[in-house]
């Protein structure tokens, strides 16, 4: 009888460790244990857990792993409550407890230690941006080359006026928190701001509320800033739908029908993109495009007469306006890509010396 | 042919949406403003099943007050249509800029900065493969060269332009691959959309 109490008895895993999982948001103990001897002879490991204060207490099952895992991490733990934790050896549903571990508490950290370096890198660009903000408000004319589409917007409306015939402005499909989104806000401001000098009509369709309801004001801003509010149409603004492909046809029909004589696509596009810009090709209208999709771009670029890509859109609004705020922005952008352009040259030559820096870019 | 009315209906709209390739003419008007008013009508109901009863008014039955605040964010939104206290929708689009920008700046520097820098450094490594050490280079230089197209505080002249022009060509590259890739795409829902019409609406095929 002892001989066959020996013969099933399995050795349970050593050096049980819990600890509070670093840089997460809390409620996690990430444990780990050093192989049992017999690793090879068993089911796999049953790992149990009990509130440290309640030694009187049952462990409880809160997961399992097949033989040979090492680690586990309990993501159900109470933030402040103290855990003890054992892992059992399970072979044909017989358990062979570890020793448990020493009473581990989870809790949430403010700082996220494996991004520092995406801290540094904001930290930089938010210094840069403040002193080149200071710098154009100080008055010094920052240099901005010529963008070929932007330098059309002008064109765009005069011809509009010209033919008699409204601008249709199309901020995207993107809602209000995509970058492409806000950037064509401000240059809606910009050509709205055009159009009410000149005097034409105005159609932005909008596929979210709120995009809708910025576009209004952002319009209606413009109409104030150039002293012409009476000019404001409400309907200048249009909420359409939400449905990708509904708000295509929607704005083909737009198209074929109120005839714009310039459209502008300026924002984030899927899929819809080549529909819109065929058609307003089809219709004779001149087109000026701008989107941060890379996979929409080839369709704007073959489509349309000019085609902001990617950072051109984001340098269109300082470009167009000319203000401090923005121009700053767009210079402390150049220096950024300065960085990167350096670091790239610097981190090649670098490896090529073994000395191997690529570790300052890892982020967990 | 199909017997079902709703085969009927997808196929009839279809076929409406598609008459747009002719000219503009009524069917593809009625398509087009059906398509519009029941997406809205879907959508409302959508977002008050999904969003609006669960996120928000279960909560605040719940007794869950802090919710009062977004509830009182998102009614600032309809202070639009009472001109004197019209200025109070800044709040909650400010709100919503701010919280998109703030989310999405640690996000991209991480995601589209150090990782892509991180992707496009070239190693001794690189090379263990010949050829990929080449790829890995001719890249290197791609991204060096586009980077200066997009330099905006300075002429494109002298190397900088000749630099810029390289870059160009790369962008234009990665274009032409770009659209090819996604008109069979596009081709693949045109196809699906035949099928349907062949298939559950005329039954010429299986």
């Amino acid at each position: 009888m002892t001989f066959l109490l020996i013969f099933l008895s399995f050795l349970p895993p050593t050096d049980v460790i819990a600890r509070d999982k670093p840089n997460d948001a809390g409620s996690t103990i990430s444990l780990s244990w050093n192989l049992s001897a017999d690793d090879a002879l068993i089911d796999g490991y049953v790992i149990m857990k009990r509130e440290a204060s309640d030694q009187a207490g049952e462990y409880s099952k809160i997961g399992s792993t097949i033989r040979g895992v090492m680690a586990f991490e309990d993501e159900n733990a109470q933030d402040g409550i103290p855990y003890e934790y054992v892992v059992a050896v399970i072979k044909n549903g017989e358990l062979f407890e570890s020793a448990p571990s020493e009473p581990t508490v989870s809790s949430p950290q403010v700082f996220h230690t494996g991004r520092t370096n995406v801290l540094i890198a904001i930290a930089v660009f938010t210094l840069m941006l403040a002193y080149f903000v200071a710098k154009a408000r100080s008055g010094k004319g920052l240099f901005i080359r010529k963008i070929a589409g932007l330098a059309a917007v002008e064109e765009a409306v005069g011809r509009a006026t010209e033919m008699g015939k409204p601008i249709l402005y199309v901020p995207g499909l993107g809602d209000i928190d995509w970058t492409a989104t806000i950037a064509s806000m401000n240059i809606l401001g910009e050509v709205a701001k055009k159009i009410a000098l000149y005097d034409t009509a105005l159609i932005v369709p909008n596929r979210w509320s709120v995009t809708y309801t910025v576009s209004k004001e952002v319009v209606k801003e413009a109409f104030i800033s150039e002293g012409r509010p009476e000019k404001f149409k409400e309907d200048y603004v249009r909420y359409l739908t939400e449905a990708q492909f509904g708000f295509a046809a929607a704005i083909n029909g737009i198209i074929m029908r109120e005839k714009p004589a310039t459209n502008f696509f300026v924002g984030r596009f899927w899929a819809e993109s080549l529909i819109m810009a065929e058609t307003g090709s089809q219709a004779g209208s001149f087109q000026i495009a701008g989107t941060d999709s890379v996979l929409q771009l080839p369709f704007f670029v073959t489509a349309c007469d000019y085609t902001l890509m990617g950072e051109e859109l984001y340098a269109a609004s300082a470009y167009l306006s000319r203000e401090p705020l923005l121009l700053g922005s767009l210079k402390a952008q150049d220096y950024g890509k300065l960085i990167v352009l350096l670091m790239l040259i610097f981190l090649t030559a670098f490896s090529f010396l073994n000395i191997n820096l690529l570790g300052i870019l890892r982020v967990q | 042919m199909s017997s079902d009315p709703w085969i009927w209906v997808g196929a009839l709209l279809t076929l409406m949406i598609f008459s747009f390739l002719y000219k503009d003419n009524p069917f593809y008007k009625f398509g087009e403003h059906l398509f519009v008013g029941v997406a809205n009508g879907y959508y409302i109901v959508f977002y008050w099943h999904n969003s609006l009863r669960p996120n928000l008014f279960e909560p605040l039955g719940a007794g869950e007050f802090i919710y009062l605040v977004p509830l009182l964010l998102g009614l600032m939104y309809f202070t639009r249509f009472i001109p004197k206290v019209s200025w109070l929708v800044r709040i909650p689009i400010g709100f919503m800029i701010g919280w998109g920008a703030g989310l999405s700046i640690p996000a991209l520097f991480q995601a589209e900065v150090l990782r892509q820098l991180e992707g496009t450094v070239v190693a001794p490594s690189s090379f263990t493969n010949p050829m990929s050490g080449i790829w890995s280079l001719i890249i290197l230089v791609g991204v060096i060269c586009t980077l200066i197209y997009f330099f905006f505080s300075k002429e494109h002249k002298g190397i900088l332009g000749h630099t810029s022009r390289i870059g160009i060509i790369f962008i234009m590259i990665g274009f032409g691959a770009s659209f090819g890739y996604t008109v069979m795409a596009r081709v693949s829902l045109l196809i699906g959309r035949i099928q349907f019409l062949l298939g559950p609406w005329l039954g010429l095929i299986d």
